[in-house]
């Protein structure tokens, strides 16, 4: 019989060494391409220098400036988690965002002498007030234009979503101008609160990490603990399903924006304060920055949000410093080539329906 | 409830339905009388009107939009960074048709004061070739990485690339190519300019003075696009592209190679995107790379879905319609509507933005499906009304 003959076997030493190097490769490349380039910089640092404070102060200004994108992010992951929509409109929401706090400080009096406490208040509100409206746009942009389209073909959503940024950009245009506009330093962003192992700490830095912390973490304890967390990760699975449990879908969607929308609200202050320029464009740019940090980490996915957005500003901020701001765009998209590559579902996998 | 018995729908009836409702021969003869009006058009206006250059700008958008359809229509890829092929066609003619390479002294097929110029002066048609297979070699180092990727990763990975190209443009003047001291790769936000005029065969050279051949080359390629995109529609690679479309895994244990038919997609759009980016630096006699933005790969995408994805007459309505609004309808007829009919005091080109926004919006809502959705898609859609309640009346 022909099945009694053992089959001869295939060479087996290269062929499995060479295995070995392509899963050893496709395994571990990913972490390797990501820690590569710090590792290359450090040892440059090192010899150059005797001490790693440059290499230090790129990291420690790549996560408090990417802590605004992990808010941003946060918004574009829960989103798609639950509709499935690129929301192109949730950069130009951020960017009301900080249209709204810089105004709110003008309604408010803060300027450059309020004393402290008149300063940490007005910003509490101011935070408070801007996370509120932008939450209501977001939900009021979800009814006009998303709403109408749940069972339309899946990208008629997006065009809608690429109207609204045109009209609230059209706004934003008409509030404050067409370039750029200095907004009072209301913190003192630049100065100096301490020196640790020669990296300095400004103001701004423990602003955005100090708000964005919180946030983020309420967020991910209010949506895995809560019951309405609960139906906002049973709707992101299966609506239909949820539906039949009572969950209400609609509500559960509008509730989702309206977090989104809150957390770029929140981004939106924190930015005037830490860049304090405003800029109606400014959404636009923060929009794919965080979209992109959103699919990086996994999309749907929100500790991979803002593992994302933290990797970005790592990897901008040490761009910006080592070999030029004008290639940072370029070097941050194809870091996200490279991670989509090495891992097609994003570092740490996505949570959507079709990934189940 | 009036519950139209299948059985009475005779095959010819039927045949009606599933084509577009209406019989093919008044469809053909439409389209004759469409192209017979689009040749003789520029015959109404005076030959530099500003109205002829839109057209022309809008017929290059059609061949964009026809581009970008074949892989977000056809083949279901959602592509962003749909620009790159913009910036690779328009590039082939700043390298290939301009005096940009200073050092270079090569003239191929063409005549006239050009050959005393220093450069690489290509005639239009190489240039035309050139930008096809460096825009197909694109499309497919683009469309490799997207190969195992899913739905809107895709977008992303288009994107990044789109981006990284517009990168490489703007910086591309610090970046020395190794053929002596003046070549760099770009001209970054200056601009290669001016470009050579298109030279034809047997045909005067092309002039800015007179814009009427350049609207008859335009449509002249727009026709040629349109007979390649519909012979490749219905081809055995056409049905894979929307087999894949449909159901990737279907398709797959059906036998249709994928990673072959989706990087034919890219390349065929990337191809069809490098012509008009040729065409268009030719015209707008500079390639600077402020042109190759993001919004660019959004505002093609939105002719695509809003005419009606897949759909080649959609499509071609989605452009003209987009297009005629942004560079005609907004900036030159409604811009004094405000004062004339209000009093107020703005020019409607401080809204111009807002205004497109809030059609895109509005159609979108209207007609989710697109302005003339396609044949497939409409029954697909339909199907789902009747797999619920209604009746064929939906259909016929």
């Amino acid at each position: 019989m022909a099945t009694a003959e053992a089959p001869p076997l295939p060479a087996p030493a290269p062929a499995r060494s060479r295995n070995l190097i392509a899963g050893l490769a496709s395994k571990y490349g990913l972490y390797f391409v990501l820690i590569a380039p710090m590792v290359v910089f450090a040892v440059k640092d090192l010899s150059e220098t005797g001490n790693l404070s440059r290499l230090g102060t790129n990291i420690f200004e790549g996560l408090s400036n990417g802590s605004i994108w992990a808010l941003i992010a946060v918004g574009y992951t829960l989103v798609y988690g639950i509709i499935e929509l690129i929301n192109f409109a949730h950069g130009e929401t951020f960017m009301i965002g900080s249209f709204i706090s810089v105004g709110l400080w003008g309604t408010l009096g803060l300027t450059l002498v309020t004393g402290p406490l008149g300063l940490v208040l007005g910003l509490l509100l101011t935070l408070i007030i801007a996370m509120v409206a932008c939450g209501t746009m977001n939900v009021m942009i979800e009814k006009v234009a998303y709403r109408p389209l749940r069972s339309a073909p899946k990208l008629a959503p997006l065009i809608t979503a690429v109207g609204f940024s045109f009209i609230l950009q059209n706004v934003g245009l008409l509030w404050l101008g067409g370039s750029p506009e200095g907004v009072s330093d209301l913190l003192r962003a630049q100065q100096e609160v301490a020196t640790v192992f020669g990296v300095r700490i400004q103001r701004a830095d423990l602003l955005a990490i100090a708000v964005t912390i919180p946030l983020v973490l309420l967020m991910v304890t209010f949506i895995t603990k809560s019951r309405l967390g609960k139906a906002m990760r049973a709707t992101a699975q299966d609506p239909d399903a949820a539906r039949l449990q009572g969950i209400n879908v609609d509500t559960t969607i509008s509730l989702t924006f309206l977090l989104g929308g809150m957390l770029a609200g929140a981004a939106g202050l924190i930015y005037a304060l830490y860049q304090t320029t405003v800029w109606f464009f400014q959404g636009f740019q923060a929009g794919l920055i965080a979209f992109t940090a959103a699919v990086m980490g996994g999309i749907g996915n929100l500790k991979g949000a803002v593992l994302g957005g933290l990797i970005i500003g790592i990897v901008q901020q040490t761009t910006d410093n080592r070999i030029g701001a004008q290639w940072t765009p370029a070097v941050v998209f194809a870091y996200l080539v490279l991670v989509m590559v090495f891992k097609p579902s994003g570092l740490i996998g996505e949570e959507t329906r079709e990934a189940g | 409830m009036a519950i139209a018995n299948p059985a009475d729908r005779s095959p010819s009836t039927r045949k009606y339905s599933l084509e577009s409702g209406i019989p093919p021969i008044v469809g053909r003869l439409a389209f004759v009388a469409v192209a017979i009006f689009a040749i003789l058009l520029p015959f109404l206006f005076d030959p530099i009107s500003s109205f002829l250059s839109d057209c022309i700008i809008a017929l290059a958008f059609v061949i964009m939009a026809l581009g970008l359809n074949v892989v977000v229509g056809f083949a279901g890829l959602l592509d962003l960074g749909y620009v790159a092929f913009f910036a690779i066609g328009a590039y082939a003619v700043g390298w290939f048709a301009s005096g940009f390479f200073v050092d270079a002294n090569v003239h191929i097929g063409v005549s006239g004061f050009i050959t005393n110029l220093p450069g690489i002066h290509a005639n239009f048609l190489i240039v035309l070739v050139a930008a096809m297979i460096l825009c197909m070699i694109g499309g497919v180092i683009i469309g490799l990485p997207t190969l195992r990727l899913r739905g809107d990763y895709i977008a992303i990975v288009t994107l990044a690339f789109g981006e990284i190209i517009r990168v490489f443009a703007v910086n591309g003047d610090a970046i020395s190519l190794p053929f002596g001291e003046n070549s760099n790769l770009t001209a970054g936000v200056n601009g290669i300019t001016p470009v050579d005029q298109v030279q034809l065969p047997f045909l005067a050279p092309f002039t800015q003075l007179n814009l009427r051949p350049w609207y008859w080359l335009i449509l002249a390629l727009v026709f040629i696009t349109l007979f390649v995109v519909i012979r490749l529609r219905d081809s055995r690679l056409g049905r894979a592209w929307i087999a894949i479309r449909e159901d990737e895994v279907a398709a797959a244990s059906m036998g249709v190679p994928l990673v072959k038919t989706k990087l034919y997609a890219y390349a065929v759009g990337a191809a069809i995107g490098g012509v008009s980016g040729a065409f268009q630096a030719s015209y707008l006699n500079t390639v600077n790379a402020d042109q190759f933005k993001f919004s660019f790969s959004i505002f093609v995408l939105a002719m695509v879905i809003l005419g009606g994805l897949g759909s080649v007459w959609g499509v071609m309505v989605g452009a003209l319609v987009l297009s005629f609004i942004n560079s005609y309808l907004i900036p030159d007829v409604f811009r004094t509507v405000p004062k004339d009919l209000f009093g107020l005091d703005f020019e409607l080109t401080d809204l111009g933005f807002g205004i497109f926004g809030f059609l895109l919006l509005i159609v979108m809502v209207l007609r989710p499906e697109g302005l003339l959705p396609e044949k497939r898609r409409q029954i697909e859609l339909n199907e789902d009304i009747d797999a619920g309640e209604t009746s064929f009346e939906v259909r016929a």
